[in-house]
Order: structure tokens, then sequence, then C-alpha cells
């Protein structure tokens, strides 16, 4: 087999019998799904979540992960949104005329790790190959079936006046690594993604008892915009103390450089738990020891009327340290590197 | 944690300053602070919100991605689809609209090869990496930034690189300043009238202060130089109006942890060889004397216009700037200057938004009108 993927490894003929043989059967824990039409799965009773993403990340390879283990984690994460167990995963690859086989076996051992990881087995898959310039090296989409395990419904709508907001760890990590790669920025030392399936975090939530109203992972446009989507879907103010947001002390910096702001960029193992005010300290219980915090609260519908008379429905106000307020709006456009 | 500004202490520092301003002021004072970045900080920290009622801040032109002149723009655009160039710039500058309204980002969707910097010495790398391609730098910038182009310049002549050029529009800081309190106050401009400078500290690091002295002299104002942290953005305010008070106009130092009264004298020392001081277009103001840096021999060999036969600097875009206001609503020059806060524009937050920007004060996060629009709104 030549090093490179060739139009032909897509075209249904031995070439790529062969390219699902040799590279992509260790996609699959059961080797028998790849040679039917479809996968038949027994699924135990109750609710199931289903999402599916796609994933067109450059660099394909960042410190800290690879468009591969992203194409899992990001997938398995959405289902954990939902207190689903991540189960089962389809995987589409779109490859690129002349890309790297060696590059290619990576992505897949990593993508197959990711899985494990998450305990999530590839059921299904295609594999697809476009002509050179016509795609970024690889494309990846896959979409996740998982068994919900929480019985109150996790929504935005069951944000309730009075709940407190956390974050599971500290925020931008992913957004700086993928920056720094891309713009030929040395940070020494590294920055590593934070690409991490999230669903033990949930689960240990659950198990300790914690009555979650809503969670949001933190993607591109960061907390920032999950915040205000949160916001805006349920009609209500949230607050946010800034001094109590957890940045790391590069991250920080490499923004301060950049002129980004931590809370627009985005995280791929982060996100913001909704909960009741006495379930806090529990949640707080699981998630400290890993860097999570509180960062503010839904303020009561009386303590905001007394602040402003027409609160406007759905907003999110951030405190400063200074004691001042601001609005803390989504990212507009692309994000680009400041001049001076 | 997310900024120095939020450090254990930074919160007690900037409430003893706020108090401070409170029990020095007796009367309504208004200052400008020069640099976007300064605006920047002011309005996303709330700073303004603690400020003693009477004293009133506004925002300066100190936003390279404002006052580049969209003529300058529109060179860089049409440079941009030439399919042997490839164009590249600042992050900003792409989204910045020329004459025609269109943008960088927009030449790039069409196919154009328009590519982001984050340090113009990458362009020597791009140049050598296509050597069957010429590699425009779209330079822009004050004092800050022009340092970081003379080095390119240097670089690039020496390795006698002949498919690298510059298309240049630096500009300098203190003929602005001076332009903002020469001007006549217009029946329009109500209280916006700047009576004390907060100067660019970055640009300050650079230059120094004596530029300042003589903008004092002349012109009897006090300027205090000052950084970007919350508390020092207080401690600039808190000796500018100890000045206002007392009756006094002299330059001060409220950033003395970065800036020297004789600036960085190598980075000072690269610009005198590189460039030479020109009258240049400001977006917004219009022509300013010794508003700019242009190339000078033997680096001018490197200025993309002539390169082009574009005409032969900066200048040569001046009669196309005469009229200082874009077309319709947007009042981006009257605010550049001084004589408006964004909120007074009518276009501000309905026409004029981040993702649709009428004036260029709305592109950048250091313009004012992106400032006020992110945090304000």
């Amino acid at each position: 087999m030549s090093e490179r993927i060739q139009l032909a490894h897509g075209g249904g003929g031995t070439l790529m019998q062969r390219l699902i043989e040799t590279e992509l059967r260790s996609l699959y824990a059961d080797p028998s799904v790849v040679l039917h039409d479809a996968a038949r799965l027994q699924l135990p009773h109750g609710g199931l979540a289903f999402t599916t993403d796609g994933y067109v990340v450059q660099p394909l390879e960042f410190p800290g992960g690879d468009i591969g283990r992203l194409a899992v984690c990001g997938t398995a994460n959405d289902l954990a949104m939902a207190g689903a167990r991540p189960l089962h995963l389809s995987v589409g690859l779109i490859l690129e005329e002349g890309l790297e086989l060696a590059l290619l076996r990576r992505i897949v051992a990593s993508l197959a790790a990711a899985a494990r990881e998450c305990g999530m087995t590839v059921v299904t898959g295609d594999t697809k190959v476009v002509e050179r310039g016509k795609g970024d090296g690889v494309f990846i989409t896959t979409s996740g079936i998982g068994l919900v395990e929480c019985a109150a419904p996790i929504d935005p709508l069951a944000i309730a006046p009075g709940d407190q907001l956390l974050v599971s760890g500290d925020l931008g990590r992913h957004g700086v690594a993928i920056l720094a790669a891309r713009h030929g920025l040395d940070l020494q030392p590294p920055l590593f993604s934070d690409c991490a399936p999230l669903w033990p975090a949930v689960q240990a939530l659950l198990q300790a008892g914690v009555r979650l109203h809503c969670l949001r992972d933190l993607t591109r446009g960061g907390l920032a915009s999950a915040l205000q989507e949160l916001a805006v879907v349920r009609g209500l103010t949230l607050l946010v103390e800034e001094a109590r947001l957890p940045v790391a002390e590069p991250v920080a910096r490499c923004c301060e450089v950049l002129g980004f702001d931590p809370l627009h960029l985005a995280n791929e193992g982060r996100f913001v738990a909704v909960l009741p005010a006495a379930d806090m300290e529990a949640a707080l219980a699981v998630l400290s020891p890993q860097g999570g915090a509180w960062i503010g609260e839904v303020p009561s519908s009386e303590a905001m009327r007394a602040a402003t008379p027409e609160p406007p429905a759905g907003r999110v106000l951030l405190r400063t340290p200074f004691g001042s307020e601001r609005l803390l709006l989504p990212l507009s456009g692309e994000l680009l590197p400041r001049i001076c | 944690m997310v900024s120095d500004a939020a450090r254990p202490g930074a919160g007690e520092l900037v409430a003893e300053r706020a108090a401070a301003l409170a029990a020095l002021v007796t009367r309504p004072w208004t200052l400008m602070e020069v640099c976007g970045g300064q605006t920047h900080a002011i309005v996303r920290w709330g700073l303004d919100q603690l400020l003693p009622p009477g004293l009133r801040l506004i925002h300066g032109p100190g936003c390279p991605v404002c006052v580049t002149p969209a003529a300058t723009l529109d060179a860089a655009q049409q440079l941009a689809r030439r399919p042997e160039v490839i164009l590249c710039s600042y992050g900003d500058m792409l989204r910045v609209p020329g004459s025609s309204g269109g943008d960088l980002l927009g030449v790039r969707a069409a196919g154009g090869d328009v590519r982001l910097l984050t340090s113009p010495l990458q362009a020597i790398a791009l140049a050598r990496e296509h050597p069957g391609r010429q590699v425009v730098f779209l330079a822009v910038g004050f004092e800050t930034t022009a340092p970081a182009t003379a080095l390119l310049a240097r670089q690039a002549l020496a390795l006698g690189l002949t498919n690298l050029t510059l298309l240049t529009a630096h500009v300098r800081v203190p003929p602005a300043m001076e332009a903002i309190v020469a001007a006549p106050v217009e029946p329009s401009a109500g209280n916006n009238v700047v009576q004390g400078f907060l100067a660019a500290g970055h640009v300050c690091a650079v230059m120094g202060t004596a530029e300042l002295e003589a903008l004092v002299d002349r012109r009897q104002v006090p300027v205090v130089v000052t950084g970007f942290e919350p508390a020092d953005l207080l401690a600039g305010l808190l000796a500018c109006v100890q000045q206002l008070e007392a009756g006094q106009a002299r330059v001060s130092n409220a950033y003395g942890r970065v800036v020297r009264q004789q600036g960085n004298p190598a980075a000072r020392a690269l610009l005198q060889r590189v460039f030479t001081v020109v009258d240049q277009p400001w977006r917004g103001f219009g022509p300013i004397a010794g508003g700019g840096l242009a190339l000078r021999p033997p680096y001018d060999v490197l200025e993309a216009r002539r390169r082009f036969g574009l005409g032969s600097g900066p200048t040569a875009e001046l009669q196309q700037v005469r009229e200082a206001e874009p077309a319709g609503p947007c009042i981006a020059g009257t605010i550049l200057r001084g004589r408006a806060t964004p909120d007074q524009c009518p276009a501000f937050g309905t026409a004029c938004t981040p993702e649709q920007p009428l004036g260029a004060p709305m592109v950048s996060s250091e313009g004012a009108c992106a400032a006020w629009y992110r945090y304000r709104r």
C-alpha cells in the first residue's frame, strides 16, 4: 500500500477494502460490524440520548490531543450533558487525497483509545476520499447513542432562580493550545488541550445525589457563549463573579498578549453545571479536586428587580473584582489576535 | 483570576484610588484616555462606574485599526486580489471595511491569499517559502508596532529578498493629541472637550516623554503617562485631576514601572534609521501634520505602493481621505476626535454592530464603539 491516501482508497474497490481491513478494523470492538450495512444494537431499557457532530480542526494534531480524540470526546460529552452514559458511536471519515497514512494511523489509534476511555464502542462507520484540495486532511463526523441515567430532565428549562453556577475545571486551555499551534506561538512550557471525557464527572455528581438542573459543555465560544445560550433560552439573568473564574496562569498570560478573553476560548473537557443551592456542597466535593469552582448564581427575581426596574430577559452579568458590572456577551465573528 | 487586574490586593488599591479621586474632585472634568487598550480596560472592568459624578472619560483615537485610512485598506484589498500576491497583516486588520465596505476577509473568501501574522518577521519565512509569489505585509500601528516593522525592513533588505514588500501606514500619537486639542470646538461638541490626557503607556515605553513635553509647552494641557491595569488607570486619573484642580499643566508619569523618560533608545534609533516622519491621513481625522512614518531610503524600495505602482507613499492617499466620515449615519470620525461618545451615534448597536460594522471603531475590540458594544449595551 502507498504511504499516502489515494482517491482509489474511497473508490469501493480492493484498495478501499484493504484500507478498512488494515487500518480501520481496529476501531471496532466487534469485528463483524463492518461487514454489514448497519449495526444491530441491543439497548437497555430507559431514555436514550442521541447526538451528532462534525470535526474540522486544524492542526489535526495539537498539544494534548488530535482530531480523533476530539471527535470521540466531543460527541461523548454532548451525551453526558444530557445525563446519558455514552454507549455507541458511529465514525464517518472524509480523507483528502495525499493524506499521509502514518498520520491517519495515529488519528485512528487515538480515536480508538478515546472510545475505550469513554466506554463507547464504535458500531458503524463510513470512509470517503475527496480530491486533493477539496478537504483539509481529515474531516470526521461522529454520532453517539447514550443511556439516560437520571430521572429528572437535565435541561435549560429546568434552571430556576436561586440556582448556583459551577464550572468543572479551569477555562481556555484547548483554545490556547489550538491558537498557539495554528499561529506558531512557541509557548514554554507548552499548554495542553483539556480534551477529555466528561461522563465520569457527571456520573459522580449523579451518584452524590446532586440534582442537576442543567449541564452545558464549554466548547466553541467558551463559557461566554454557553452561559448566554442558557440565559436566553430560560429568559433569566445569570450573574458571574469574575474573581472566582478559574483560569490558569499561562492561559491568562497568553490571552493578555494576544488580546483574547479566556471566557471566549474553546474548551473540550469542561462543563458548567446549574444546580440548587442546597446541593452545592455535594457538587463542589466532586468537582473541586479536579479544579472545579463556584462561579456565580441565578439571582432571585426579587433581587434582580431591586437592582434594575425592568431587567431584560436572558442576559449574563459579570461582576468585576472591583464591584462594577458589565454584560458578558458571546464572541462576535472570528477570534483574531489584536495588533498591539 | 483572569488578569493581573484581578489579583489579590488589586481591588483594595482600586477602591482606595477611587475614594481619593472622589475626595479630590471639586468640579466636572473631561479627560481623554488616548489608547484603545485603555478604553478597552476601562469599559471591560467597569472603571467608569467607580468615578465620582462629573468626572468624564472620553475615548481617544489610539486604535490602529480605527485610524488606518480607508484608501490604504482599498490598496491592500486591491493587492490581495492579485494572484501572485500573499497579503499578510495582523488579525484585526482583516475585518476593517475599506471605502466600499468590503474587508480583507471578504477578499480571502473570494479566493485571495490573505494571511494572518502574529509577528511581522513571519513575513520573511513566508517570502522564503514562496519564492514565486509576492508577499505584501500591511504594516500598521503606532510607535509600539513600528519598531517591529523596522526590524522586518532591515532584515528584508539585508537578506536581499526581492519578493517581500511593505504597505506601510504607521502613525504617530503625539501629533494626533495635538490635533485634538488644537481643533476648534464645534457647538455640537457639548461637553466633549478634552481638558487632560491619559497618554498611552506603551507608546511612551518606546518613545519616552520628550514629545509630550513639547506638546504640553505648546498647548498647556495636563498629560499623564498611564498604564493599562485598573489600578494603573486610576493612578493616571488621580494624577491628571490633581493637576487640573491645581491649575497645572505638565507631563507626569504614572506608569513608572514601565516607562522611562528616554523611552527605549534602541527602538527609537531603529525607527530613526528606517522611517522618516511624514504628514499622514488618519481615518476620521483627515491629514495630520507629522502624523505618520514612511520608509526612508534605502528602505523605501520595500514600499509596496512603489513596487506595484500604487503611488509613492501613504501621502498619495491624502486626497481621498479629506472626507472624515463614512457615508450614512456613522459618526466614527467625531468619536475618534473625542467629540462624541459611541452612544451618541444614531447607528450604535442598531445599524452598526461588530458583525456589521459601519465604522472602524466597531471592528477592533480596542475601538471605542466595539468596547461599548461588548460591555455596555
